[in-house]
C-alpha cells in the first residue's frame, strides 16, 4: 500500500522499472531462444556487458543517495563497491579448489605462489556462500559505519569530507596492492570457475547473473525511493540544504547521515559483489580514486538527487565509454573530460534536468497564453 | 603516485653505485697490500723507461713484470692510463713497430689511439677488425701486481680526494703491510682529512699488532672515528687486560651513540626533502584552494606541465644542461601560469561559490590535459637529465652524506615559499588577493577588480605548481600520470595544515614528510604511507579545520 503510494508519485521511476522488467524478460529470450544467426540474437558477451552496466547503475543509485539527498560529495564510494567485490571474489576463489594451477585443495594459487602454508584467518568461512553473502553486506557496512561515525560526529563537512573519503579509498588501494595483505596483491583475484556449483562460463549462468543484477537494481532503487520519501529522507534533504539549521531545530544530524551513508555503502557493496562474477576479476585498481570520481560524474550527468537520473547517467556514460574506448581510444579521455566540464557548467541538473526544464517552460507558456 | 612506492619517490640510484665501487675497491686493495713487499725488491736498476715500454710487447711474463715495475716507479703521465688499460685488456701493440695503442670499440668498429700522442708518426687507426694489432696480455700475477702499484701511485697522487679514497679503501681491509706505506706517506701529507683516515688506519693495525700501550692509544683514536672498519676492529678486538676491555667497550658505545645520532639526522634530512616536495606541490594548491575556495583537481596536471616544460627546455638547449634548469624555472612558471589563467577564465569563473562543482569541472580539465600531453609527447615516460652541479653528495663525515639534489630541493622549496609570502604580504596584488578572499563584495566596493584578481591569483597558484613540476622532473620520470600521483598527497597537506594558511601548508608538508620517513624503516614505504593517510583521516576528525585553522565565529562556513 505504502509502496504503491510512493511509486505513484515517481512516474519516471515507474517507467524505469517497467523498462527494466521488459529488458529482463526480453534479454534471456533473445539470448537463449533466438538462434545465433538471427538479427535479434543477443550474444552472451552483450548480456554480460548489460549486467555490468546494471551493477554500475546500482552503484550510481547508492552514490546519488548520499550526494543527492545528503549533500555528501563522496569521492570514495568505489571503495565499498570494491570491498563487496573482494568478498565475492574470495568466495569464488575458494570455489576453485583443486582446479587451480597448483592444484592445492584449500589455498588459492597466489598463496601457493607466495609459499604460504595455511589459509589466513580472514579467509576462513568464505567457502560457504551464506558467509560470503553476509560479508558482502557487513564489510562495506561496518567500514561505512566506523568512517561515518568518526567523520559525522566531529562534523567534518563539505570539501574536507570529500577529501578524506578520497584518502580512504586511496589508502585501501595502496593496502590491497601489497602482497602481504593476502588478497592477491597487484593481480587481485581472478580465474574463477563456478558460483554455487554453476559454471561461470555457461550462458545460463550469465543470464542468471544478469537477472540477479536487474533484480538487485530494482530492489535497490525501490528501497532507496522508500527511504528518500520517508521522514528520514526528508530530514536528510533538510540536512543537505541547511545542516546547522536542522541541528538547531533538534534533528540528530549525525545519526541520520550515518544510517543513510551505511545503507548506501551496503548497496555499493552488493553492486560490487554482482560485478565481480560477471567481469571475472577484481583487483586493487577498483579502489582507485579515479573510479570514485567517475562514479560521481555518472550521477552528475544523469541528474543529481533524483535516483533515476543516476541510473540513466550510469548507463549512458558506460555505454559511451565502451563504444569510445573501442572505436576512438584517443578521444575517450577528451570526451569524458569535456563531459565533466560541460555538465557542471551548463547542466547542473543533468540530463533529467533538461526534461523538467522543458516541462516548466511548457507550463510557463500555457500560463502566459491563459493570461 | 605518489608519499609511496608510487611514493613521492626520490630516485635512489646512489647506493647501488656506491656498493659497486666499494666492492671493486675492496678487492683492488686487498690484492695490492698482499704483494707490497715483493714489489719493492725486484726492480732491475739498469733498465730504462723506454726499454720498459717496449718490453710490454714481449711474451715473457717475468720480463713484463719487471717492465711494469720500472714504469710504475718512474711514473710518467702515461703510466696510469696504460696500467688501467692493461687491467681491462684494452692495451694493444701494433705488430709492426711495436708501438702501444689503446683500444676503444666505437659502433662495432675498433679505434686504436696511440699511447704516446707526441710522436707524429703514430696516428689513431679506425678499422673494422683488430688486424695488425695484438693485445698486451697479462696473467693473474701481473694483474695483482698492477693493482697494487696503482694503489701506491694513488697514495702519492696530487689530488687529496684521490689520496683520501685510497686510504679509505685500505681501511676496508687493513693489512699490516699497509702500515709502513702509510707511515711513510703520513709525514708528507698535508690534507687534514687524509691524515685523520691514515691515523685511523694505523690505529686499526696497532690494535691488532701493537703492545698494550699502543693498543690503548689505538682505542682512544678509534673511539673518535666513525669508520666501519674502526668499529669492526674494536668488536673483533681481544683485550689482554680487563681495563683495556672496558676501554674498548666504552669506545664501541661511544661510536654507536654517534652513529645513531647521525642516522637520525639522515632520516630527518630525507624527511625534510620529501616534505619539501610535498610542500612545494601543495603551496600552489593552498592558494587556489585556501585563498580562493576553488578545488583544483587539475593542479597535478599543472605540475605535469611544469615538468614537461623542463623536458622541452632541455631538448632546446642540449649543450647546456647545467643552465637548462635555471631557464626552466621561469619558463615552467609562465607556461603553467598561463594554462592556469586559461582554466580560470574558461571554466572556473562560472563556478565561484560552488566548491564541489569546481572539483568536478577541474577534474574534467585534468583529464583533457593528460590526454593532450599523451597525444603530443606519447604516453611513454621521459626523463630529465640532472645537471652536474646537482648530482653527487655533500660528505659531512664518514656516515653522513647529504645528496645535493635533495638539499637543493629543500632550498628551492623555502625560496619559493618566501617569495610567495613576500608577494602576499608586500605587494598590492597580495593585498587585493587577501581582500577578495576575506570579503569579495566589500573589496569590489573599494574598487578592487575582483575578476582580474581572481585570474591572477589562479595564475600564481598554477605557476607555483609549475615550479613544483620542475623539482619533480629531477626526481622522477616525467609522464602523463605524474600529476595524479601527487594530487591526493597535496590535498592531504593542505587540509592537514589548515585551509587558507600558507605557513600551515609548509609546516604540514615538512612534518608529513618527516613522519613518513620515520615510519618507513619499520613499516616499509607503502605501509608508512597508508599509516600517514589514516593518521590524517583521524586527525581531521579531531581538528576538522587542520593544524592552523582560520579563526572565526560563524557556526559554519
Amino acid at each position: 500500500m505504502l509502496l504503491m503510494n510512493i511509486l505513484k508519485n515517481d512516474k519516471p521511476g515507474l517507467w524505469l522499472l517497467g523498462i527494466l522488467l521488459v529488458v529482463s524478460i526480453a534479454v534471456p529470450i533473445l539470448n537463449l531462444l533466438v538462434p545465433e544467426n538471427s538479427a535479434f540474437h543477443i550474444s552472451t558477451y552483450t548480456v554480460t556487458l548489460l549486467g555490468k552496466y546494471l551493477t554500475y547503475a546500482l552503484l550510481a543509485v547508492a552514490a546519488d543517495l548520499v550526494w543527492g539527498y545528503l549533500g555528501i560529495l563522496t569521492l570514495g564510494h568505489a571503495a565499498f563497491f570494491a570491498l563487496g567485490g573482494y568478498a565475492m571474489g574470495m568466495y569464488l576463489m575458494r570455489q576453485i579448489g583443486e582446479r587451480g594451477v597448483y592444484g592445492d585443495p584449500v589455498l588459492p594459487d597466489f598463496m601457493v605462489f607466495l609459499s604460504w602454508q595455511e589459509l589466513p584467518w580472514f579467509w576462513q568461512g568464505f567457502d560457504q556462500f551464506w558467509f560470503a553473502a553476509l560479508m558482502i553486506i557487513l564489510i562495506p557496512g561496518i567500514l561505512a559505519y566506523v568512517f561515518g561515525y568518526l567523520a559525522f560526529r566531529s562534523r567534518v563537512t563539505g570539501v574536507y569530507l570529500s577529501i578524506i573519503t578520497q584518502a580512504m579509498t586511496y589508502a585501501l588501494m595502496l593496502a590491497f596492492f601489497r602482497n602481504e595483505m593476502g588478497f592477491g596483491g597487484n593481480n587481485g583475484l581472478t580465474d574463477f570457475k563456478d558460483i554455487l556449483g554453476f559454471d561461470l562460463r555457461a550462458d545460463s549462468t550469465r543470464i542468471a547473473l544478469f537477472l540477479a543484477s536487474a533484480a538487485a537494481l530494482a530492489i535497490g532503487y525501490v528501497l532507496s525511493r522508500i527511504i528518500v520519501s520517508s521522514r528520514l529522507g526528508l530530514a536528510s534533504v533538510a540536512i543537505r540544504d541547511a545542516e546547522s539549521r536542522s541541528r538547531f531545530i533538534g534533528y540528530r544530524v549525525e545519526n541520520i547521515k550515518l544510517w543513510v551513508f551505511v545503507f548506501s555503502a551496503i548497496l555499493a557493496g552488493i553492486a560490487g559483489a554482482l560485478y565481480v562474477p560477471q567481469v571475472g576479476i577484481i583487483n586493487p585498481g577498483e579502489f582507485s580514486p579515479l573510479n570514485s570520481i567517475e562514479l560521481v560524474i555518472w550521477v552528475a550527468i544523469g541528474g543529481r538527487g533524483t535516483l533515476y537520473g543516476a541510473i540513466i547517467g550510469a548507463l549512458l556514460v558506460n555505454y559511451s565509454k565502451t563504444y569510445f574506448t573501442a572505436a576512438l581510444p584517443e578521444i575517450w579521455l577528451y570526451a569524458l573530460g569535456a563531459l565533466f566540464i560541460l555538465v557542471t557548467l551548463y547542466l547542473p541538473k543533468g540530463i533529467v534536468g533538461l526534461w523538467s526544464l522543458r516541462k516548466t517552460r511548457k507550463t510557463q507558456k500555457m500560463r502566459e497564453e491563459k493570461t | 603516485m605518489p608519499l609511496s612506492a608510487t611514493t613521492v619517490s626520490v630516485k635512489k640510484t646512489f647506493p647501488p653505485l656506491l656498493f659497486f665501487f666499494v666492492s671493486f675497491f675492496i678487492s683492488f686493495f686487498m690484492l695490492m697490500s698482499m704483494a707490497q713487499q715483493t714489489v719493492a725488491s725486484e726492480i732491475p736498476a739498469e733498465s730504462s723507461l723506454e726499454d720498459a715500454w717496449k718490453t710490454l710487447s714481449q711474451k715473457n711474463y717475468n720480463k713484463k713484470s719487471g717492465a711494469i715495475e720500472v714504469i710504475a716507479q718512474q711514473n710518467p703521465p702515461e703510466a696510469r692510463p696504460a696500467m688501467k688499460a692493461m687491467l681491462e685488456g684494452q692495451l694493444y701493440y701494433a705488430k709492426r713497430g711495436k708501438a702501444l695503442y689503446f683500444l676503444k670499440e666505437v659502433n662495432d668498429n675498433y679505434e686504436f689511439t696511440p699511447l704516446f700522442d707526441t710522436d707524429p708518426a703514430l696516428k689513431p687507426v679506425l678499422q673494422e677488425n683488430r688486424r695488425g694489432f695484438k693485445k698486451v696480455k697479462v696473467n693473474n700475477r701481473l694483474r695483482r701486481m698492477i693493482r697494487q702499484l696503482l694503489a701506491v701511485m694513488q697514495l702519492k697522487h696530487e689530488d687529496a680526494d684521490i689520496r683520501l679514497a685510497a686510504v679509505q679503501e685500505l681501511l676496508k681491509n687493513p693489512e699490516t703491510e699497509a702500515a709502513d706505506l702509510v707511515k711513510n706517506a703520513i709525514g708528507k701529507e698535508t690534507d687534514q682529512r687524509v691524515i685523520t683516515s691514515m691515523q685511523t688506519l694505523l690505529a686499526v693495525i696497532q690494535l691488532e699488532n701493537g703492545d698494550e700501550t699502543a693498543q690503548l692509544a689505538a682505542i682512544n683514536t678509534l673511539a673518535n672515528s666513525l669508520n666501519s672498519s674502526a668499529m669492526n676492529a674494536l668488536t673483533a678486538y681481544q683485550a689482554p687486560t680487563k681495563a683495556l676491555e672496558n676501554k674498548a667497550q666504552s669506545a664501541i658505545n661511544k661510536i654507536n651513540d654517534k652513529r645513531d645520532l647521525y642516522a637520525k639526522a639522515e632520516t630527518i634530512f630525507f624527511g625534510l626533502s620529501l616534505g619539501s616536495v610535498l610542500a612545494l606541490s601543495a603551496i600552489g594548491l593552498a592558494i587556489t584552494f585556501g585563498v580562493m575556495g576553488v578545488i583544483n583537481m587539475a593542479h597535478g596536471e599543472l605540475m605535469m606541465i611544469g615538468a614537461y616544460t623542463t623536458y622541452v627546455v632541455q631538448l632546446l638547449m642540449p649543450d647546456n644542461i647545467a643552465m637548462s634548469i635555471l631557464v626552466a624555472i621561469p619558463a615552467a612558471f609562465i607556461v603553467s601560469g598561463l594554462v592556469g589563467i586559461a582554466i580560470e577564465r574558461g571554466v572556473i569563473r562560472h563556478l565561484y561559490g560552488r566548491p564541489l562543482e569546481t572539483l568536478l569541472a577541474t577534474f574534467g580539465v585534468s583529464l583533457v590535459l593528460q590526454q593532450t600531453v599523451r597525444s603530443i609527447f606519447s604516453p611513454l615516460n621521459r626523463s630529465v637529465e640532472t645537471p652536474e652541479w646537482m648530482s653527487g653528495a655533500w660528505q659531512i663525515n664518514e656516515v653522513l652524506a647529504l645528496t645535493w639534489n635533495r638539499l637543493y630541493i629543500i632550498f628551492f622549496c623555502l625560496a619559493v615559499f618566501m617569495a610567495l609570502i613576500a608577494v602576499m604580504k608586500k605587494t598590492s596584488l597580495g593585498l587585493q588577493v587577501r581582500a577578495v578572499s576575506q570579503n569579495r563584495t566589500m573589496a569590489r566596493a573599494m574598487g578592487v577588480r575582483s575578476k582580474w584578481v581572481d585570474a591572477l591569483t589562479f595564475g600564481l597558484g598554477s605557476g607555483i605548481a609549475g615550479l613544483a613540476g620542475v623539482a619533480l622532473s629531477l626526481l622522477t620520470n616525467v609522464g602523463p600520470n605524474l600529476g595524479q600521483a601527487y594530487i591526493i598527497d597535496s590535498f592531504m597537506v593542505v587540509v592537514f595544515g589548515g585551509v587558507g594558511n600558507l605557513w600551515g601548508t609548509l609546516v604540514a608538508g615538512m612534518s608529513l614528510g618527516v613522519i613518513n620517513k620515520l615510519l618507513e624503516p619499520w613499516a616499509g614505504a607503502v605501509l608508512a604511507k597508508i599509516l600517514v593517510l589514516i593518521f590524517i583521516i583521524l586527525f581531521i576528525q579531531k581538528r576538522p579545520k587542520g593544524l592552523f585553522p582560520q579563526r572565526g565565529r560563524a557556526a559554519e562556513d
